[in-house]
């Protein structure tokens, strides 16, 4: 898989291997419901439309009917720039050596309150 | 970053190691991690056989759907047959992030290229079935599923999960109904005996081959695709069954059936895995019939699906002029 491909890849729906070529069907579209209010909306899994207003529509349908939320997104799988799945990848490691940026890294007498 | 010689010399058993490590911690494996090629299949071929039983399994239960006796139990029906639907959505969609097109998965159950569970090849021939389905059908699968929700695949895992909750209702719904009609009449008390007596090896069935006729099982456990043998599960269901069958006041169709104070557990008889061979096979009652309505309902919504490609062009083209 090419870099580019690594930088375009919808979240969970990009065909992984190459010569892979799926018949051509409607788009992919991931889906985010917000549970309730106050919550983030949090991907729940994909579906297929033929646009954006039906790809709610059928969300709605297929992973709302029990009260589950009380708000959708749906995105395009093209749409969505993702990071690079390798945990070993350089991206995070900016991240990785920075203890103080931890509250633990700091030691503080026991008798100090609220702190 | 360190680079050991192992990971210079052969980078796809570096990446192996990794996946192996992972899975050992009880770690998920997400779609775009490298994975090997037989897992891929494996995960393939078993949650899109998954995702078909749901999808056939719409059929027997909506052959009732018009003739459910009150508004109250025809509503529940067809709820249930939308869980169905969705569940069948939920594993496709799975099935998709490892590379495959829901469109040639319903080519190849159509084809009659990939199974489905046989236990939707037996039909529904009175109203205390569709009880039975979902007190015994969903039953033997809530007691499949539940461990598949810890399973090593994310997108399997998390679908799972979902389904799980749903199924409860399933379940519930069968006995209550079935509940219900065990307070009537002895006629209806005899339909629903007549139903269980149908019903109850086919769903003993549904956990697959004995052990040491599961060649898939091994491998399967050690990806942690699976996390029990179809002989535990099935030995689980039997478990939690018999009381249940107790409290309905109906006989399982087994004499041999009887609890063994030694093993802590319920003996029972011996399956017949002659009738299973001839049903998975497609010899069942209604192999043919099933595969045929799919087709028919995949071939004759083609118009729907245009409708909607041509709704969309129209609405597009709209956007653009305004």
């Amino acid at each position: 898989m090419s870099m580019a491909d690594d930088v375009t890849a919808h979240v969970e729906g990009e065909p992984r291997f190459e010569g892979t070529t799926p018949k051509a069907t409607w788009p992919l579209y991931e889906v985010f419901v917000r549970g309730k209010r106050g919550l983030n909306h949090v991907h729940v899994g994909s579906l297929h439309a033929p646009d954006d207003t039906m790809a709610l529509h059928n969300a709605r349908n297929l992973y709302t009917r029990r009260n589950e939320g009380v708000s959708i997104w749906v995105v395009r799988g093209d749409a969505i720039t993702a990071s690079s799945p390798d945990e070993k990848d350089p991206f995070f490691a900016p991240s990785g050596d920075k203890v103080y940026r931890h509250p633990t890294f700091y030691e503080i007498p026991d008798d100090v309150p609220h702190l | 970053m360190t680079v050991t010689e192992d990971q210079t010399r052969d980078p796809e058993a570096a990446l192996e190691a990794q996946f192996d490590r992972t899975v050992a911690a009880e770690g998920r494996i997400e779609p775009r991690d490298w994975m090997p090629e037989g897992y891929r299949k494996t995960l393939i071929r078993q949650i899109a056989q998954h995702a078909h039983s749901e999808i056939i399994g719409m059929q027997p239960e909506g052959n009732w759907i018009l003739r459910a006796p009150s508004l109250r139990r025809k509503a529940i029906l067809l709820a249930k047959v939308q869980d169905e639907a969705g569940h069948g959505l939920y594993l496709y969609s799975a099935t998709e992030t490892l590379g495959v097109d829901r469109s040639e998965l319903t080519e190849k159950l159509i084809d009659s290229k990939q199974k489905y569970s046989s236990i939707f090849n037996y039909p529904t021939l009175t109203f205390a079935d569709i009880g039975v389905i979902g007190w015994l059908v969903d039953g033997a699968a809530i007691v499949n599923q539940v461990p598949l929700c810890r399973s090593s695949y994310g997108p399997y895992a998390r679908a799972m999960v979902r389904i799980c909750k749903e199924e409860s209702f399933h379940q519930r719904q069968g006995f209550e109904l079935l509940r219900t009609l065990m307070a009537g009449t002895d006629a209806q008390r005899a339909m629903v005996q007549d139903a269980v007596d149908r019903w109850w090896w086919p769903s003993l069935m549904m956990f697959g081959p004995a052990d040491g006729d599961s060649p898939n099982t091994q491998q399967s456990m050690a990806w942690r695709i699976k996390r029990h043998t179809n002989d535990e599960l099935r030995q689980r269901y039997v478990d939690m069954t018999v009381p249940q069958a107790e409290a309905l006041g109906v006989t399982l169709p087994d004499p041999e059936l009887r609890w063994n104070d030694e093993r802590q557990a319920h003996d029972f008889g011996d399956i017949d895995w002659d009738e299973f061979m001839q049903v998975v096979k497609g010899a069942g009652p209604c192999n043919a019939q099933r595969l045929q309505n799919r087709r028919a309902a995949h071939e004759d919504g083609q118009w729907v699906r245009d409708a909607a490609s041509a709704y969309a062009a129209k609405q597009a083209a709209k956007e653009v002029a305004a």
